[in-house]
């Protein structure tokens, strides 16, 4: 048996045989990690406030975590039930935050005027408008194959971010008299992207009520945290990642889990195994295409305004395409087709791949009591020191950790396409066959297939 | 008789194609404009602006000459991409990433080469990772770009049959999307090992000024295009290797097997063509012309920064698609008229829409026309 089967074995059944609390345990073991992590940097590097640092520490990692689970459950419905290979997702989660700034942006407001529409309204606004847009891009899908899909949503995603990027639309320039006049005016309404310079609207972590002024829950918090050293702004954070991961995770986890075992995620399981099968019982299966990429889209679009827009402030750096890639790693990780695959694909691929190789390379850096930096790779080279070797790597550890990933993804796809969790055996009926009592026909069967799926 | 039924029955066809009619009209009143535009006239009814305005000559003269440039470009990148679509059956996504690593190798030989022509006072290890001042140009040293050309081809090549053995093969007959998937792991996996090498540093690479790099002014009826030494050498290495490709594809028994294979597999491993090599010349060929193409890229633009290749790429692939996906003349002529459109549509749109303009180009190619323009024959 190998080491992960060892490991995976060395689980107690009561947290191995249940979705929900795996998760939950692989969450507090990473947090915990992360806590000593970062308190160890801490210490290493001596400051005085080690435990701010540990939950700082944590805090990052779980946003990071719960926010790659949102968008690798969304791509989930695309890619792992219905087989539609999007590799846009960067672009929907650009044009629902944009779209939410535009429409919250106060009007007349800097960098770039907005319609100034209250938060929730902008919110709901963004995720219409990623559904929207979703719909359209679905629509080539109709058509075409899976590498060409892939193509077109690329080319999309790249399309909403140059055209936010450029100064056309940016309304940077308020002033109609002058020539480079650029705020978009449509209907009377005035608006723009920011360009560059990105954009600016009053929206923050809807956690953030509870700590104005002086209020029953949020006060409380902070004079506890502050009679351990933990910082306030350490205090809301945390309190913004216990709300994404207590109500908006678990929403979208119940989200897709329910789609998937409904009569509509079952036609997109068929049409992801073969759509003429599933045509010819009858199914409309551009219609469901379509439904699931606009519900997809949506989710991307409430993710990144969740994540990337949760401070008040965006830029078309937020939505790199590099994050599409991301996403597509943890969910290849987990398993594509499995919920609960995606959170755990998640969790391991931002724990291990995105921030693990930069913790350890802090710690060591700390802990070596600072390694000697080279200034470039042949310097280092050249010198023939194994100190200067080891400064390199930890000094260049963000394009290492690139060359990870890359790897992790060209591994899997040789020798584990399917993921951690994609074994699982998918029930295609509404009842669990496979569990099926002794009868007294077939009783030797039943029970050969019953100690497969154990497994 | 004969004539009218086959008129009738065409027309028929397009009506029962709008969109195809909607394209051929907005492309229609974007010649007129333009020649509204160079003629200088405008029409303005009840104040209505409908067409023209005003454009110089010399600058339609210069984007369609800027996009000729970039268009051999892309059709010469895209020759690999579709080469190895036809004949593996994956967009590789990792195809803009060999330009870069064609472009690093080889403006590093280069500069290693100008060491010693042009005597650079600087360390080798600076030399070795351009950190110096931008001081090669063909002028000045032709030995270091054509040394440079080949290190490009050669250390692309190398590289590209490297992961074909580490990568690719292991992974034949796996089907389109589990060699893509992996196609962007390696994408992300050498970009970053030129990070790890060159660092995030956009340099400049070519000299420039009159002295070190000479061009010829053409003179247009209301102003001049000028086209230095540099775009002139790329132009023509670019149909050079064009050249050489269709020579190869045709006259010789490699191409025809390549066609064979592009048009059916399992006939062709059956009639007795070596698959396996075929494949291996395929990525000879095809890695070979995309680290030229990023060397000879780089010598044009004269800034080199690692992530050209990879911004490159979704280019590359609105050419070769435009052209029809697996054919080689496809990807020259795709890459073409892509690049010439991109420029032309400067007339019209801000220069930031100049990508989006192209990749619209494509999407719209894929939804109407999947097989291409030149009607989708895998003539490898």
């Amino acid at each position: 048996m190998s080491v992960g089967g060892r490991l995976w074995q060395a689980v107690p059944p009561v947290i191995r045989e249940h979705d929900t609390r795996l998760i939950v345990a692989i969450l507090v073991v990473v947090s915990i990690t992360y806590m000593l992590l970062g308190g160890l940097q801490a210490y290493l590097a001596s400051e005085s406030n080690l435990l701010n640092a540990m939950v700082n520490s944590m805090r990052f990692i779980l946003l990071t975590a719960i926010a790659y689970a949102l968008l690798t459950l969304a791509l989930n419905l695309h890619w792992g039930y219905t087989g539609l290979f999007n590799i846009g997702i960067a672009g929907f989660m650009a044009v629902g935050a944009y779209a939410t700034y535009i429409l919250a942006a106060p009007p007349g407001g800097r960098p770039a005027p907005g319609l100034g529409l209250p938060v929730p309204v902008a919110i709901l606004g963004g995720m219409v408008a990623a559904a929207i847009v979703g719909g359209i891009v679905a629509l080539p899908a109709l058509q075409l194959d899976a590498d060409y899909f892939a193509i077109v949503t690329v080319g999309f995603s790249e399309i909403v971010r140059l055209s936010i990027q450029d100064s056309t639309f940016s309304g940077t320039v308020q002033d109609p008299n002058l020539d480079t006049y650029n705020v978009v005016n449509l209907f009377g309404a005035e608006f723009g992207t920011g360009g560059g310079r990105g954009i600016q609207a009053p929206i923050g972590p809807p956690t953030d009520v509870l700590f104005e002024g002086t209020t029953a829950v949020g006060q409380p918090l902070i004079d506890l945290g502050a009679s351990y050293g933990i910082g306030q702004p350490v205090v809301t954070g945390m309190t913004y990642v216990v709300f994404l991961g207590i109500l908006v995770l678990p929403a979208y986890y119940v989200v897709s889990q329910r789609l998937g075992n409904s009569p509509f995620g079952r036609v997109l399981k068929a049409i992801r195994e073969d759509e003429t099968v599933a045509q010819s019982l009858g199914k409309d299966t551009r219609w469901f295409k379509i439904k699931v990429f606009m519900l997809g889209a949506a989710m991307m679009g409430l993710a990144g305004i969740l994540w990337r827009g949760r401070a008040g402030y965006i830029n078309p750096q937020s939505f790199r395409p590099l994050i599409t890639f991301y996403v597509f790693t943890a969910l290849i990780i987990g398993g594509a087709g499995s919920n609960t695959g995606s959170v755990i694909g998640a969790i391991a691929f931002t724990s291990l791949l995105l921030n693990g190789p930069r913790r350890v390379a802090g710690v060591i850096d700390s802990a070596a009591g600072g390694l000697p930096s080279p200034s470039n790779f042949y310097v280092a080279l050249s010198s023939l020191d194994p100190a200067m070797y080891a400064g390199y790597l930890v000094s260049e550890i963000s394009a290492l950790k690139f060359i990870f990933v890359g790897i992790v993804i060209v591994w899997l796809m040789q020798n584990r396409p399917e993921g951690m969790l994609g074994h699982r055996k998918e029930i295609a009926s509404s009842i669990d066959l496979s569990e099926r009592p002794e009868t007294e026909s077939g009783g030797g069967v039943a029970a050969t297939d019953g100690g497969v799926s154990d497994e | 008789m004969g004539v009218t039924d086959n008129t009738t029955g065409r027309i028929r066809g397009y009506a029962a194609r709008p969109a195809v009619v909607l394209l051929a009209f907005a492309l229609g009143y974007l010649l007129v404009d333009l020649a509204a535009k160079l003629a200088g006239i405008s029409v303005d009814p009840l104040g209505v602006h409908v067409l023209g305005g005003y454009v110089r000559v010399s600058s339609v003269v210069k984007y369609l000459f800027n996009g000729l440039i970039l268009g051999l470009i892309i059709g010469l990148a895209g020759v690999g991409l579709s080469m190895t679509y036809s004949i593996l059956s994956f967009a590789n996504f990792a195809h803009g990433d060999y330009l870069t690593v064609g472009a690093f190798s080889g403006w590093a030989a280069s500069y290693v080469v100008a060491l010693f022509t042009l005597g650079l006072a600087e360390p080798f290890g600076e030399i070795f990772l351009l950190n110096v001042p931008s001081v090669v140009s063909i002028a000045t040293s032709p030995a270091a770009v054509v040394v440079g050309l080949i290190v490009a081809a050669t250390a692309s090549v190398a590289l590209v049959l490297l992961l074909d053995r580490l990568v690719y093969k292991p992974m034949r007959g796996r089907g389109g999307i589990p060699l893509l998937i992996a196609s962007i792991g390696v994408a992300l996996a050498l970009r970053y090992t030129i990070v790890f090498v060159w660092s995030t540093n956009t340099r400049g690479v070519t000299a420039v000024g009159v002295e070190s790099l000479p061009a010829y002014t053409l003179y247009v009826v209301d102003g001049s295009y000028s086209i230095n030494l540099h775009e002139f050498t790329m132009i023509v290495a670019a149909v050079a290797l064009m050249i050489g490709v269709h020579v190869l594809l045709q006259f010789t028994k490699l191409g025809k097997a390549m066609r064979a294979m592009a048009d059916n597999k399992a006939l062709a491993q059956v009639t007795g063509i070596p698959t396996e090599r075929v494949i291996r010349a395929t990525w000879i060929i095809g890695g070979g012309l995309a680290g030229m193409a990023g060397f000879l890229i780089i010598l044009k633009r004269g800034v080199l920064s690692y992530n050209f290749g990879w911004r490159l790429l979704l280019f590359i692939f609105s050419g070769v698609i435009l052209g029809g996906i697996g054919s080689v003349y496809g990807a020259i002529g795709g890459g073409i008229i892509i690049g010439i459109a991109s420029r032309m549509a400067l007339i019209w749109i801000p220069s930031g829409f100049a990508r989006v303009a192209a990749f619209s180009v494509m999407i719209l190619v894929l939804l109407f026309r999947p097989a291409g323009l030149f009607g989708g024959v895998t003539t490898a």
